[in-house]
């Protein structure tokens, strides 16, 4: 990598001043050595200073306008927007006419709170967060363990169980529907050769949830599992030579050796799971073959992603539905805190 | 030999295989049951036992969702936004990442706390605004109303800050500033050909995500306007055409660039999703 990176082809050795002073590009490129005046002409001192100049303005702000694409960009699209929504989450705003705002103080806010369409989104997420996210990570971690090995075809394997992360929700949700359908599907199916009953897998409160959650659990177990695989390979070999020195079983090197190694990268996966978990939206709309945004007739599995969609697009109240956003903007920085916590204790337990 | 070296070198037995096997089998078994149902037709799809083989509809099926369901355009549409949001994520990201792994300026610390606190904002929080903003500006269904949103990535300046720190060695940016290289110039002589390996990556990564954006796109664009493919999927499922053959014909359609992407680079992709592991 070294080789071929030293030297810009506009600017040969030879040119370097013998000065030591460094000087621009433009010297090295645009004049040609022998019509440089003589060093110390005054001519010379003024091109060099000018020169010196330029480098020391080059120094100090390129690398603002190297972040400023960066910032620009957030600021415009990001943090506006973010500040912009608790702006609209004090006012009655309708999609219909979105630049009519009219102050409604913390009206959005409360409504919220007596809102029982909103505390069933709010259960659901958490349930269907839980759903997916613990056994998603149990099985990612088997998963890394196994393909931790020396295997044949290790690299097959890898992005095999990767797949999943290629495939879109929609495109991943809309063969789930089918193959959870209650009349044709194909886990119905196969529980009916095992002589069980047909389940109404849409319908159920529990069987939903766990259907939707079971889209989350396909498509990211083998990403998280190839996170875990990346810690793992980084765990001194020494460490499980001198546990099964001591007599340790393999099952003892993964309990003692491989989880404790693991600790922060589990946190890490743990508080990215759990932040998608609370932004869930297209499973949960793509599950219900309808038009509506509703999560399922009894609205059995609304998310909070979920309910702000349908409250802003489909009911037309843009204030509301910026209420629910910063409300789940709160609780992710709850879920941040705890994390920094339990981080923190982590480290000082070490 | 093994001494030095990390992770663990035993060999796989039979049983990681099979349950090996056995991960793969389910994570490509939807897909493949996809193309299945993409190939057969309504009536079929309503009858147990399901199919577990092709049949013979599958180009009918592909050309009804290409034209009926728009994606045709659709795919166009999300070749163009993804590969947009790609290039300018890795540029941007590069600039940015080698300001903050190898460049000294005031704030350097505070600003790159800020970069990594911005990965925590979800897309629903800027959602209100940026559809008012859309729709005082007539951008719905025009395809600049997704790109600039999500053109820059604190991921990607994240990752390839990572990268930098230990890949391009700080005397190579010194001697070519005693070269008399500005810091343009080190940019791109420099700055790039060391990053190169990582930003192919971190476009990748990029180029899937984007590809697979649902959110912010299903409320900017719409179905029979100027769709990408997710947007179009959604009107699929949502009852739009009523037949699941075709349904399942465009998730094919729309999923298969991707698993193509996967087949040609998987080890890139691989790679590059364990490497942001590693560092992140």
């Amino acid at each position: 990598m070294d080789g071929r990176t030293t030297r810009s082809p506009d600017s040969p050795a030879t040119d370097t001043p013998a000065s030591g002073s460094p000087v621009s590009d433009r010297s090295a490129s645009e004049t040609p050595a022998s019509d440089r005046p003589a060093p110390d002409s005054p001519a010379a001192v003024r091109a060099r200073e000018r020169r010196s100049r330029r480098y020391r303005r080059d120094l100090r702000w390129s690398p603002y306008l190297f972040i400023a694409p960066f910032f620009l960009f957030f600021a415009a699209f990001g943090l506006f927007p973010l500040l912009y929504t608790g702006w609209a989450a004090l006012h009655r705003v309708e999609l219909t006419a979105p630049t009519d705002m009219e102050w409604a103080g913390l009206r959005n806010f409360t409504r919220l709170l007596g809102d029982d369409f909103f505390w069933n989104a709010l259960g659901n997420t958490f349930v269907i967060g839980v759903l997916s996210t613990v056994p998603q990570l149990l099985m990612a971690l088997g998963l890394a363990h196994l393909l931790n090995y020396r295997l044949r075809g290790s690299m097959f394997f890898r992005v095999a169980v990767l797949t999943p992360y290629a495939t879109s929700v929609a495109a991943a949700t809309l063969v789930f529907v089918l193959l959870f359908g209650r009349d044709y599907g194909l886990v119905n199916w196969l529980l009916s050769t095992v002589g069980a009953d047909g389940v109404d897998w849409e319908n159920g409160s529990w069987t939903s949830k766990l259907a939707v959650s079971t889209i989350v659990v396909w498509r990211w177990t083998g990403y998280n599992a190839l996170i875990y695989l990346a810690a793992m390979q980084a765990i001194p070999h020494d460490l499980y030579e001198s546990a099964a020195l001591d007599g340790a079983s393999r099952w003892q090197q993964f309990r003692y050796v491989t989880i404790p190694s693991l600790r922060p990268t589990i946190l890490f996966t743990c508080v990215v799971s759990t932040i998608g978990a609370t932004q869930l939206f297209g499973e949960p709309l793509l599950f219900s073959g309808s038009a509506g945004a509703s999560g399922g007739a009894d609205h059995q599995y609304q998310t909070l992603g979920l309910y702000l969609y349908e409250q802003g697009w489909v009911n037309l109240h843009l204030g509301r539905a910026s209420a629910i956003a910063w409300t789940m903007f709160l609780i992710l920085l709850v879920i941040a805190a705890v994390n920094a916590l339990i981080a923190r204790r982590l480290r000082t337990s070490q | 030999m093994t001494a030095r070296r990390a992770g663990r070198q035993l060999h796989g037995g039979k049983v990681t295989y099979a349950v090996l096997i056995l991960f793969t089998a389910g994570s490509l078994f939807p897909l493949l049951w996809t193309a299945v149902a993409a190939s057969r037709n309504n009536t079929r799809l309503a009858q147990t036992p399901p199919p577990f083989w092709f049949g013979g509809n599958l180009l009918k099926n592909l050309g009804t969702a290409w034209s009926d369901a728009n994606m045709g355009a659709a795919l166009l549409n999300t070749t163009v936004v993804a590969t947009t949001i790609a290039a300018g994520t890795v540029i941007f990201s590069t600039v940015a990442g080698f300001a903050f792994a190898k460049l000294r300026f005031r704030a350097k610390k505070l600003l790159l706390l800020l970069v990594i606190g911005t990965m925590m904002v979800p897309p629903q929080l800027s959602v209100v605004p940026l559809f008012m903003t859309v729709a005082e500006l007539e951008w719905t269904d025009q395809l600049q109303a997704v790109i600039l949103p999500t053109l820059v990535s604190a991921f990607g300046v994240f990752f390839m800050r990572q990268y930098l720190l230990q890949a391009l060695p700080t005397e190579l940016i010194e001697a070519a500033r005693t070269d008399g290289a500005n810091s343009w110039r080190v940019v791109w002589h420099v700055v790039f050909p060391a990053a190169r390996p990582a930003m192919a990556v971190l476009g990748l990564l990029t180029f899937v995500q984007a590809w697979n954006d649902f959110f912010w796109p299903i409320i900017a664009l719409t179905q029979n306007g100027n769709p990408t493919v997710q947007v179009a999927l959604t009107g699929l499922g949502r009852g739009y055409i009523p037949d699941q053959s075709v349904i399942m014909a465009g998730a094919l359609l729309g999923t298969l660039p991707l698993l193509v992407a996967f087949v040609l680079f998987g080890k890139q992709i691989v790679g590059g999703i364990m490497q942001g592991a590693v560092k992140g």
